[in-house]
């Protein structure tokens, strides 16, 4: 490169921002996977209102899509942008406080009008200004005229060409950090080339004319950011939503029973659905119930026929799901319930994310009701955790909560693939034929698990359902003490779930001055966190959960290990007070936080610093 | 095939614990008549029927049968037994349920069902009251009825279970009373050679909360001959105990005359045809109600329709199957845009 102007940086944030209807999402997603393509460590954050197209030029119908990438493995979106692409006044205003001191800003001049900046709320004509960004490096080009200027021969209406305007900021971002177009052009074209040929080359014309733009001004440095030394192998780009389901493919594949989604579409769980709807080529049956209950209960009613059933919803859909799942609890039949949480409670913010669903998962039933529960931490490992799910659902016959969360669901990463064959078997305790002296439906292998008996396997036949059973023969039993049995059974055999899975580990040395608890989501950040710390010379782990019921048998053992524990999570405490209801006298500091936002490492690092000079 | 199951073969080993001179001890009766004759029909082994019920008196049905058997939660039978049929195609899957369950806290399931034309058998115990609650009114329960909860008479209209079904377009509604066992297993049989979604509604009697609810056109044989008229496909639309009495239709509306009176002739009185498309008249038969009309009875709807959702599901994952690229999770992962380091 022969650029003079070129400065290397370890690590880039870039936040899209714009109007909901001005592409972000897809812009930043380009972005994001033309970085992975490069061998970057990504991390993303979508970020976007729960309405579709959100009132014009508002602060509220701001959408934003925040990608981190760097030279080394990446595992947060970043708190704060080097780079903020603004399409309009309004996006400008939004994302104000996310922008680092040394931040470029990009506003789109051409939106700088009376109207803009009255729905933004500016008071004065001078947007910059009055955020107080005279000191930054603010660019003002008129990105929807030069769009318009590049596009006037494609011959089509005004309308198309000033929706082609994201893509012309993605050329001046592919500029600024020297990235390929390919990617990005390839995508166009396989996108819109089938129904409208004209849009698909009116987008790869403004990714040019955004790109030589910034190459003929001078006004934009251009930074490299080295490909991040990763493990070798074959990766790609991935999002929690589907790694999810192709975690429940890949357990249906170790398992052979077929997989079975029954479910209601909800933000923001719906494109697991969508997801295995796409599926059928691996056998996939999906039905689109008429609502949360019956999607629960479709599946409940796969389970009972042989498949590996699960259903995806998000909080409010957990509610409406309760009663069936106690019902699968009672008829120990194996399910994975994934929530992928947003906050709450009531409709609450279906798009912003939140930790909250934890006590619903673990206790929201009538009855002494356990289920197992498993918390994924990252985008990539909604594969493997959808998979564990499955398997002991199959494995323990017990339904599994699997908790997601928004920002691990539509975040994505890069995923280095894993071959099938490095995945245990999964072995269901399906029974085949009847046993001399009769098939017992409620008989127990060692892990307590009841056998598995399909409808239609001669000989089976039996009756089972939501009213207390005998202990051995499944028929109906109002007897005092086998009800007592039968409580102390399915707790027990939820116990003993941990058993079979892995101690908890460990970030950092296992005894200290602080412990940092985490669970699901969160890990990226208090990870990253607890990193710099770390290398600051601080005494400070990380024990970051995801099984949550039952725990690792070693936790109890590892908490007590250090001066303080802080328990960090996206509610006001549900796992801290899981924790203390578990393990009596440990004393557990918090850091709570329902903003609907991610923990920033900046909050995080200073909590953990108080708490490290206390 | 011939099994040559006898109803003892479908009978389980549990004691029946439906109050004496309960109508459902009937309808067990005729099921598990029922089943050897549809197992011959349609080839279907034992081991292959399984049956799906809700909460309510109706759904313990479940324990008596010697077949497989899930008595889920109020209301969702018709969801889990969906999934059951889905997921298994291949089973015979039965639906007991009640007015309560699948017209109160499960309506929805329940019409959604008919939408999509699942190949469920749902057998509705109408009996318009809610029996194992102890007797509070249920959205069949007729308009004015004084129950617990209705101590001065409801003021809710109930709905006709008929009229729901066909309104959902379903393929196949028909209906009989607890006593007539051989039609009730003839409404059987025919529902289960029916492919898609069959509703078979009884009228039952509750005798501890809701006695003789249906007895002023159903009460004893000689009742049952002048107020009710069982409807056959392709046969005349007469009833009575002299069959002289027929309907007819006139002015956009069913009519009831007797033949040879009033200038009607045979020729005048309608000939079912459950087969057709149509619902204005399936509907409007189902809709008859004493004492203005014969309550009707016998396969009002019976409409042979290609889109059977379990059906359509599993054509199209073997379609998609077979054109796929994908054929395992590793080609899956792999699949799309990857890198190699």
């Amino acid at each position: 490169m022969d650029n003079l102007n070129i400065r290397t940086a370890e690590d880039v944030v870039i936040r899209f921002s714009g109007d909901s209807g001005d592409g972000m999402q897809l812009t930043g997603t380009l972005f994001s996977d033309t970085s992975a393509l490069l061998g970057n460590g990504i991390s993303t954050f979508p970020d976007y209102p729960a309405e579709i197209r959100a009132p014009q030029g508002t602060v509220a119908g701001v959408s934003g899509f925040q990608v981190h990438f760097g030279s080394h493995p990446v595992d947060n979106p970043g708190d704060y942008c080097d780079v903020l692409v603004a399409m309009n006044p309004a996006a400008l205003k939004a994302n104000r406080r996310w922008l680092k001191r040394s931040a470029t800003v990009i506003l789109d001049g051409d939106s700088i009008t009376e109207d803009n900046l009255r729905r933004a709320g500016f008071a004065s004509d001078d947007p910059i200004a009055e955020l107080g960004l005279e000191e930054y490096n603010v660019v003002v080009p008129a990105i929807t005229t030069m769009t318009r200027e590049a596009l006037a021969t494609t011959g089509l209406d005004h309308k198309s060409i000033v929706k082609c305007k994201n893509m012309f900021a993605l050329g001046i971002c592919f500029f600024m950090f020297d990235r390929p177009e390919e990617h990005a052009k390839s995508y166009l074209t396989s996108k819109f080339s089938k129904k409208n040929p004209a849009i698909a080359e009116a987008n790869i014309c403004a990714i040019e004319a955004g790109y030589n733009y910034a190459a003929n001004t001078h006004t934009f440095a251009n930074t490299y950011v080295a490909p991040a030394s990763l493990e070798k192998g074959t990766y790609r780009s991935i999002n929690g939503n589907v790694a999810t389901a192709w975690g429940f493919c890949a357990a249906s594949e170790k398992s052979g029973r077929p997989l079975f989604c029954g479910s209601y579409p909800i933000t923001p769980a719906t494109v697991i659905l969508e997801e295995l709807a796409k599926r059928k080529d691996l056998g996939v049956k999906t039905v689109q119930a008429e609502d949360e209950i019956a999607g629960i209960c479709t599946s409940i009613g796969a389970a009972f026929a042989g498949n590996l059933a699960v259903t995806t919803t998000s909080g409010p859909g957990l509610s409406l799901k309760s009663e069936a799942l106690g019902l699968a609890v009672m008829a120990e039949l194996p399910l994975v319930v994934v929530d992928v949480q947003r906050g709450g409670p009531s409709t609450g913010l279906p798009t912003k994310t939140e930790q909250s669903d934890l006590m619903q998962a673990l206790y929201g039933r009538n009855g002494e009701c356990p289920t197992v529960v498993v918390a994924a931490s990252s985008p990539s490992d909604c594969f493997h955790y959808a998979f564990m799910a499955a398997k002991i659902a199959l494995e323990h016959m017990t339904p599994v909560v699997l908790l997601t969360d928004g920002f691990i669901a539509n975040g994505s990463e890069p995923w280095r693939i894993p071959s099938m064959s490095d995945y245990p078997a999964i072995v269901p305790p399906v029974v085949n034929e009847a046993p001399e002296g009769g098939f017992m439906p409620y008989a127990r292998d060692e892990k307590l698990a009841r056998g598995w008996a399909f409808p239609g396997t001669e000989g089976l036949e039996h009756r089972i359902g939501g009213l207390e059973k005998d202990a051995l023969r499944g028929s109906i039993s109002h007897d005092p003490a086998n009800h007592q049995k039968m409580v102390h059974t399915r707790a027990a055999k939820v116990a003993r779930v941990a058993d079979y899975i892995p101690e908890q580990e460990l970030f950092g040395a296992d005894e200290g001055e602080l412990l940092v608890v985490g669970w699901g989501g969160t890990r990226g950040h208090l990870h990253t966190a607890v990193e710099q710390l770390q290398r600051e010379g601080q005494s400070i782990s990380l024990a970051h959960f995801n099984y949550i019921n039952p725990l690792p048998r070693n936790a109890e053992q590892l908490l007590r290990r250090f001066r303080r524990v802080v328990v960090c999570e996206l509610n006001e405490g549900q796992f801290a007070s899981y924790l203390r209801q578990r393990f009596e006298g440990l004393h557990l500091e918090q850091f709570n936080k329902t903003e609907g936002q991610p923990f920033t490492i900046v909050e995080l690092k200073e909590k953990f610093s108080e708490l490290l000079n206390r | 095939m011939e099994y040559k199951y006898t109803p003892t073969d479908f009978k389980s080993d549990q004691e029946v614990r439906w109050c004496p001179g309960c109508g459902d001890h009937a309808i067990l009766n005729a099921v598990q008549r029922a089943l050897p004759e549809i197992a011959d029909a349609l080839n279907i082994p034992h081991h292959k029927f399984t049956f799906v019920s809700g909460i309510g008196c109706s759904s313990r049905f479940i324990y008596y049968m010697r077949t497989f058997g899930f008595h889920t939660i109020h209301g969702r039978a018709n969801a889990v037994a969906t999934g059951v049929k889905v997921a298994n195609p291949d089973l015979s899957v039965w639906v007991m349920t009640g007015d309560g369950d699948s017209l109160a806290i499960g309506g929805n399931h329940f019409i959604h069902a008919i939408r999509r034309n699942v190949n469920l058998n749902v057998v509705l115990f109408n009996n318009e009251i809610y029996g194992l609650t102890k007797g509070q009114y249920s959205p069949t329960s007729k308009l004015g009825k004084v129950t617990k909860t209705s101590p001065y008479g409801t003021v809710e209209k109930p709905f006709n279970p008929g009229e729901l079904v066909i309104g959902a377009r379903g393929t196949f509604f028909a209906r009989s009373v607890d006593m007539e066992v051989m039609l009730t297993k003839e409404c059987l049989v025919e529902g289960a050679k029916h492919e898609g979604m069959s509703v078979v509604e009884v009228l039952q009697n509750c005798v501890i909360f809701n006695d003789k609810t249906h007895a002023l056109f159903a009460g004893d044989k000689a009742t049952r001959a002048e107020h009710t008229i069982t409807l056959r496909h392709g046969e005349k639309m007469l009833f009575g105990a002299e069959r002289n009495k027929g309907l007819v239709f006139e002015n956009m509306r069913l009519k009831v005359v007797t033949v040879g009176e009033g200038g009607y002739t045979i020729d005048d009185v309608l000939t079912h045809d459950a087969h057709t498309e149509e619902t204005t008249l399936h509907s409007m038969l189902a809709a008859m109600k004493y004492p203005d009309y014969p309550v009707a009875l016998g396969v009002i709807r019976s409409v042979a329709e290609d889109a059977v959702y379990d059906r359509k599901v599993s054509e199209q994952v073997e379609q998609v199957r077979s054109t796929s690229k994908i054929r395992c999770v590793d080609d899956l992962l792999r699949s799309g845009e990857t890198w190699t380091i």
